[in-house]
């Protein structure tokens, strides 16, 4: 197993559990689940003992290294700066273990059939991906500046969609030259990498460079963090080489572009970062630069933001796999108590997953009316001329 | 061993006695009560000066004579075992600094900057200011200059003899080079001052960091946005070995638009920074060395206060910035000039 | 067992009872040498409530409990020796309430230290606590039990000391309280009555389980410093710690001995952090510490490191997450060690103890202690990592540990948090009337002898 040499030096002091400000606990399936395996040390030492012949590869190991997000923030608190890095890879290598086992629980099999089948996890016709841009100015691309990309939920969920049109609406407001695929792309793969399912990743990436190359892309904006992580990161090594941005880093250095309404209400708005552009990425500054020029907005902090964010519980395929449990201790629902606390009327977000997962937990938090879940491109939207 | 270059008979004849009257730390009643305690030494003698000395260097730039006062000096406190810190910290920093063997020959290309034991701050090696340069570091190359805080002479002719040959033998000579940049004082003032002083050979043309950049802004003079500012300069101990290019670093200034404001504890009259005295376990000299530095930097006006030691620049550094004074390095505030 | 197990999810609800091989597997061991011991089933209790109906189920089944903070003990002490139960207790997290003019704080039994100091800083940023440089998600209820220290305990002693009452689930399911939350609606001390307290600390959760727990807390500082102590002659140090906690003004004091970094070898230093309200007090207070020990600084035989402010901001991390990656010098995960609290004035004795067991043993060591009080006693750690992956390298360090507790008890000194073989040796020492007496109170709070057996027994 990949870095299985690592396995053994976990000390599970903890660390990982928690952000640097040890505010709350910070692993989502720690905090949903709250057993010590469902923790990244607890990983570590069952991925050891598997390979010791001390534990089987049942029905709950494989729930437990499937509930992680792949979020990151065991990464950024580990204190061990020898092997830190490696941590999700070698969570990866062990998912990938699974899945060549014939172990991995029903709900990741069929995500990654659909994924396989129809190159999107809802299972929907490839033909119809692009459908997210009918009827507006959105053009098809023909060698503009940019390639938008709307990902998966921008371009299969109704909500996904909603927020694919309203950020490349914007950016064209903002002046940004840019089109869209209309046939051939399939998922970027991210979370398909995440989950250990290498071959079809690859399958994935590579459908999707050969598309791009030949069509001449050269710098790609994302609608989703997620999208942005994979195409800087894992497909150079496949022969695509893009500049990638997701789409605030753009629109952050053009907001001089755009007029805003006279005489805004003011509204204090809190910033969830995701975890692809935040942790992973290291833009903590995008959205904040950009909320920051709005007339009006206000922005309020969680105790557990920036590096320090909660994952929404939406990556590692959980999203369409629904591994982590949605009821109270769903870190989508302790994310939103927290939002609430800071007293802000809007909680702002980067990425369409995101979004999904948090309006989700408002309605079972029951409060829709005193707090609302919008993405970024949506809170400009409604304050422009 | 060779003993430090002196001649006996300057002192002698010497009527002013500089090198003790001009000291900032120590206090004679009169010309005669400093020629006695400069006798005392010379001769090998028990002298208070050898307790009371704060080894800033400044006599080395006081005397006219150039007949090396303070390294005699801290020779004569080594031969007395004169301890002016205590006995465990310099032998943990004896242990901290010495080579360790972690050096492998590289072809380097001009110019060759010496960042001596410094490599995490091999980062200050940037822009066009630094075109080119090849960045050598590390224990192996540690100018051991600091040993004259610590009355151990010994270690300096133990150890620079090697560190050069280690220059020479891993970079220079297979690369065909002969000149070393050296970006701090203290390297500058082992190869020049030092290793003239203890008849150590340097078979490299070291290079002051001033010096290169003098040169440099003057290949980049089309690029230069005159910065603009007043300046507070912290002049370091060991730039008192190479007072000459004092005057390099008006040059400097003038041509990226720094006014250096007239302060105090400039130049000739430059302060301690307060860091060796807390090794002294003299404390709260220390704490007025700072207070004194900073109320004077923050009464001129200057916006930066500008360091070229990362010893100055780590003890004051914090305190000038809570008092509204931006901490750059020398190289920094040019860089800043050259839009990089 | 099925049925009881069924019956605890009755209590706790299904999602909080496991009886997995992987929640078995995890929870039989800690991070140090002592070896697995399975439990039937983990449990994760919400309330005082379900504690107390998991604890009258238990007694009638005659099945062992073990409770568990953070299970970062190391010596094994939340092992299920005869099987049973383990309660992972850190669902129970919450901060109470704050007393900010008493200076106390009320938080449930699993509440973690992190989350205290997190709590503090936000709500009441003038006060802290006493952490242990344990993780942060330690518990309070877990290290007060064990007689923890940290870095407040010069001016607060042991954190059992700042205990100010409990609530506790005895081994028979009733619900006590002790100090003076058993009569006043305030937590501020065990003081006046008599001190039920006591009947909880330091016995391994053999007698009950802890709910809810008072602690003081104390003022914080705008202004906080370092010190680092340094000198060669270990005879010295009793006398340079009587002078240095003499002055009154430290808030934690920790000496450090450590072979790697190199140039550390063979030195002693002692960390000395406090703080002040006003930079001015600060400088005060440093000039006392360092008047304290002139006699040796003006010899030159010792001193205080200079340390620029950059430099400082590592050691006045608070908890230092540098004594967990000790545990990885070996590339093995692996660290245990033997807190001795002993007299100060066996300071050189337990360092040349140290020095020798490690030679011995031929393991990776770091020594050190905490000062606890106004210099009355010492909390001497000898720290030994090793390579979890190479059975050989366990073995040297589980012979080192054993070595280290023989010599600890030899010099006068007692082993805190006591993993198995060192309880028996304590025993072995023990004044006969102090161990009958431990028993008699365990049979009565625990007359079908189910609360972590196989713990402080002969």
């Amino acid at each position: 197993m990949l870095h299985e040499q690592i396995l053994h030096r976990c000390f599970r002091c903890g660390y990982c559990k928690m952000p640097s400000n040890y505010t709350d606990l910070n692993c989502p399936p720690y905090l949903a689940f709250r057993f010590e395996t469902y923790s990244p040390g607890g990983r570590m030492w069952l991925l050891k003992a598997w390979l010791e012949g001390k534990i089987q590869p049942g029905r709950r190991f494989a729930e437990i290294m499937f509930s992680c997000t792949a979020c990151g923030n065991c990464t950024e608190h580990c204190p061990f700066p020898d092997f830190k890095n490696l941590l999700l890879e070698a969570f990866t290598a062990g998912r990938e273990a699974f899945l060549d086992g014939g172990t991995a629980p029903a709900g990741v099999k069929d995500y990654l059939t659909r994924m396989q089948l129809h190159g999107n996890p809802y299972g929907l016709p490839a033909k119809k991906r692009a459908d997210w841009a009918a009827g507006s100015d959105t053009e098809s691309y023909s060698g503009q500046e940019y390639l938008f990309f709307a990902g998966d939920a921008g371009s299969y969920d109704t909500r996904g969609q909603e927020m694919a049109r309203s950020a490349a609406g914007l950016l064209a407001k903002a002046g940004i030259s840019f089109g869209v695929l209309k046939m051939g792309e399939n998922s970027d793969g991210n979370d398909v990498r995440a989950s250990g399912e290498t071959a079809l990743f690859e399958e994935l990436a590579g459908k999707n460079t050969e598309l791009f190359n030949r069509n001449n892309v050269k710098k790609i904006i994302t609608l989703s963090p997620h999208s942005l992580n994979t195409f800087k990161k894992d497909y150079p090594g496949l022969g695509g080489n893009y500049q990638v941005f997701h789409y605030t880093q753009v629109l952050a250095l053009n907001m001089g572009r755009l007029k805003f309404k006279e005489n805004q209400e003011p509204v204090l708005v809190t910033c969830h970062d995701s975890c692809y552009l935040g942790r992973h990425n290291r833009d903590y500054f995008s959205p904040r630069m950009i909320l920051s020029t709005v007339p009006g907005i206000k922005i309020a902090e969680m105790d557990r933001n920036r590096q320090n964010s909660l994952c929404c519980g939406g990556g590692g395929g959980n999203l369409y796999t629904d591994i982590l449990p949605s009821g109270e201790e769903s870190p989508a629902r302790h994310r939103i108590r927290e939002a609430k606390k800071t007293g802000a009327k809007i909680i702002a977000v980067s990425c369409p997953l995101c979004a999904i997962m948090l309006e989700d937990a408002v309605k079972s938090e029951g409060v829709a009316d005193i707090l609302r879940v919008m993405e970024i491109s949506e809170i400009i939207n409604d304050r422009l001329v | 061993m060779p003993e430090i270059k002196f001649d006996r008979k300057l002192c002698s004849g010497c009527e002013t006695v500089d090198c003790l009257m001009k000291c900032q730390y120590i206090k004679f009643t009169s010309i005669d009560d400093a020629k006695a305690e400069k006798l005392k030494i010379n001769a090998g003698e028990t002298s208070r000066v050898l307790n009371e000395c704060l080894t800033c260097y400044a006599c080395q730039e006081y005397c006219p004579y150039g007949n090396n006062p303070f390294y005699l000096l801290v020779e004569m406190q080594e031969k007395k075992g004169i301890l002016p810190a205590p006995k465990p910290i310099v032998e943990e920093q004896l242990r901290m600094m010495r080579p360790k063997g972690r050096i492998t020959a590289r072809k380097v290309s001009s110019p060759v900057v010496n960042m001596c034991a410094f490599p995490m701050l091999s980062g200050n090696v940037r822009g066009k200011l630094f075109e080119g340069a090849s960045v050598i570091s590390g224990n192996d190359l540690f100018c051991n200059i600091m040993w004259l805080h610590f009355a151990k002479n010994s270690t300096i002719r133990e150890r620079v003899p090697q560190m050069i040959e280690n220059i020479m033998s891993f970079y220079l000579k297979d690369s065909g080079i002969e000149e070393m940049i050296c970006f701090h004082d203290e390297c500058y003032g082992t190869y020049t001052s030092v290793a003239e002083a203890f008849g150590i050979q340097v078979p490299f043309k070291p290079v002051h960091l001033f010096d290169y950049i003098n040169r440099r802004l003057d290949q980049l003079s089309d690029r230069i946005k005159p910065v603009n500012e007043k300046i507070a300069y912290q002049r370091p101990c060991s730039n008192r070995l190479s007072p000459a290019t004092d005057k390099v670093l008006d040059e400097i200034f003038t041509k990226i638009g720094a006014e250096r404001v007239p302060r105090q504890y400039d130049r000739e009259n430059a302060l301690c920074c307060g860091g060796v005295p807390r090794a002294q376990q003299r404390d709260e000299l220390a704490d007025e060395l700072v207070e004194k530095n900073i109320s004077d930097m923050v009464s001129t006006g200057a916006r930066y206060c500008v360091f070229n030691c990362p010893f100055c620049m780590a003890t004051l550094g914090q305190e000038a910035a809570e008092n509204g004074l931006m901490p750059v390095l020398v190289s920094d505030l040019v860089l800043i000039a050259l839009g990089e | 067992m099925k049925d009881f197990i069924r019956q605890l999810a009755g209590i706790t609800g299904q999602e909080f009872v496991s009886a997995e091989p992987e929640e078995r597997y995890i929870y039989s061991m800690d991070q140090g040498t002592m070896p697995p011991a399975l439990p039937d089933a983990v449990v994760m209790p919400g309330s005082t409530q379900e504690v107390q109906q998991i604890m009258r189920l238990a007694n009638r089944h005659k099945v062992p409990v073990v409770p568990m903070g953070g299970g970062l003990v190391l010596s094994g002490l939340t092992r299920a020796l005869n099987g049973g139960i383990i309660l992972d207790m850190k669902r129970m997290n919450r901060i109470i309430k704050v007393n900010p003019v008493s200076r106390h704080a009320v938080v449930e039994g699993g509440a973690s230290e992190g989350m205290l100091q997190a709590y503090l800083k936000k709500h009441h940023p003038e006060l802290k606590h006493s952490m242990p440089d344990a993780p942060p998600i330690a518990t309070l209820a877990g290290n007060i039990c064990i007689h923890g220290s940290g870095h407040l305990s010069v001016p607060g002693g042991f954190h059992s000391d700042m205990l100010t009452g409990m609530e506790v689930v005895l081994p028979t399911g009733d619900i006590v309280r002790t100090g003076s939350c058993s009569v006043s609606q305030d937590w501020f001390a065990r003081a006046p009555l008599p001190d039920l307290s006591g009947l909880f600390l330091g016995w391994s959760g053999t007698t009950g389980i802890i709910t809810k727990l008072g602690i003081k807390l104390f003022p914080s500082y705008a202004h906080n410093d370092l010190l680092v102590f340094v000198c060669e002659d270990a005879d010295l140090m009793p006398d340079v710690i009587s002078r240095l906690t003499g002055t009154q003004v430290a808030e934690d004091m920790t000496p450090w001995m450590t072979p790697k970094p190199e140039w550390a070898r063979g030195f002693l230093h002692i960390n000395i952090s406090y703080g002040a309200h006003t930079k001015k007090e600060l400088t005060f207070k440093r000039n006392l510490l360092q008047a304290s020990v002139k006699k040796y600084s003006d010899r030159k035989i010792a001193g205080f490191l200079p340390m620029p402010p950059p430099q400082k901001s590592r050691f006045l991390k608070v908890p230092s997450a540098d004594l967990v990656t000790f545990a990885d010098i070996r590339k093995g995960g692996g660290f245990e060690y033997v807190g001795a609290i002993m007299s100060i004035e066996h300071f050189a004795e337990a360092y040349r103890a140290g020095l020798n067991i490690a030679k011995t043993h031929n393991v990776s060591y770091s020594m050190g202690a905490r000062i606890i009080g106004a210099g009355h006693a010492m909390m001497f750690f000898y720290a030994y990592a090793f390579n979890r992956a190479d059975q050989e390298d366990v073995k040297r360090a589980q012979h080192a540990l054993e070595a280290t507790n023989t010599a600890a008890l030899e010099i006068g000194g007692i082993p805190w948090k006591a993993e198995l073989p060192a309880q028996k040796q304590i025993i072995d020492k023990m004044d006969p009337g102090t161990f009958n007496l431990m028993n008699r109170i365990r049979s009565l709070m625990d007359p079908n002898h189910i609360m972590n057996p196989g713990n402080w027994e002969k």
